[in-house]
């Protein structure tokens, strides 16, 4: 195939961000550029159905969830405890970009219902909005809504975050202020 | 889903979260996600477009 230049460069500036995905749907970096791999060939193969100018991240995010998903089915046939194979590799994961202090996050973040953790991430750090994360993953908008704000329910309740200071960096401070002052 | 039975999960799952908390969790998932995406692209990306691109050109570049 010959790729138009403009299509080749949406692609490209799309990898990034699609990796960031795939590494939160997989918790494991090289499964997850497999994935992103087997995504850029599916569309690229595909990419007479791309309607030049529609929303090239969009089109690829869907891509590789439906890809995702399709392999999660299969291993979950495979192995019983697909959840907690999941959330046990991010565990065991030594922390990436040498950021310690988020790995109380990214546990918390593992435990939550795949739906959820998705939908969170879609619109919380992919930047989509509500519609293009309900398209990407098949559902109305409302579902959406509810399953981001059950996620962040959830996330604030294990990591038992009720106000700014909980989450300061310094935890003497933060004894202080959440254990004397507040309680 | 249900919540755990601290007490403060009652409070909260009655109202919305605060904006303080929500910004929290936003901040935290996007330096995680950031992470990743400051990577860039990996060169195995870049070989692979390339590749697929040349395909049909008959792969006369070196």
């Amino acid at each position: 195939m010959s790729l138009d230049p403009s299509v080749r460069d949406a692609v490209l500036a799309a990898i990034p961000s699609l990796r960031a995905f795939a590494i939160s749907l997989c918790g494991n970096v090289d499964r997850a550029d497999d994935l992103v791999q087997e995504t850029l060939l599916r569309a690229l193969a595909n990419i007479d159905s791309f309607e030049p100018g529609s929303n090239m991240p969009a089109w690829l995010f869907t891509i590789l969830r439906n890809l995702f998903r399709s392999e999660y089915r299969k291993r979950r046939r495979e192995v019983e405890d697909a959840d907690g194979s999941y959330a046990q590799s991010l565990k065991s994961q030594p922390e990436q970009g040498g950021h310690v202090e988020f790995q109380e996050f990214r546990t918390a973040l593992a435990q939550l219902p795949p739906e959820q953790r998705e939908a969170l991430i879609l619109v919380g750090a992919s930047g989509f909005s509500y519609e293009e994360a309900a398209e990407i993953c098949d559902c109305a908008v409302g579902t959406i809504k509810s399953r981001v704000n059950r996620a962040r329910a959830r996330l604030a309740d294990m990591l038992s975050i009720e106000s700014m200071e909980d989450f300061g960096p310094d935890v003497a401070t933060r004894a202080i202020l959440t254990g004397t002052t507040s309680r | 889903m249900e919540t755990t039975s601290r007490p403060s999960a009652a409070s909260r799952s009655q109202g919305r979260l605060g904006r303080d908390v929500q910004s929290k969790i936003g901040n935290q998932l996007r330096a995680i996600y950031d992470d990743v995406v400051k990577e860039g692209v990996p060169d195995r990306f870049l070989d692979l477009l390339k590749r697929l691109d040349r395909k049909d050109e008959g792969g006369s570049q070196p």
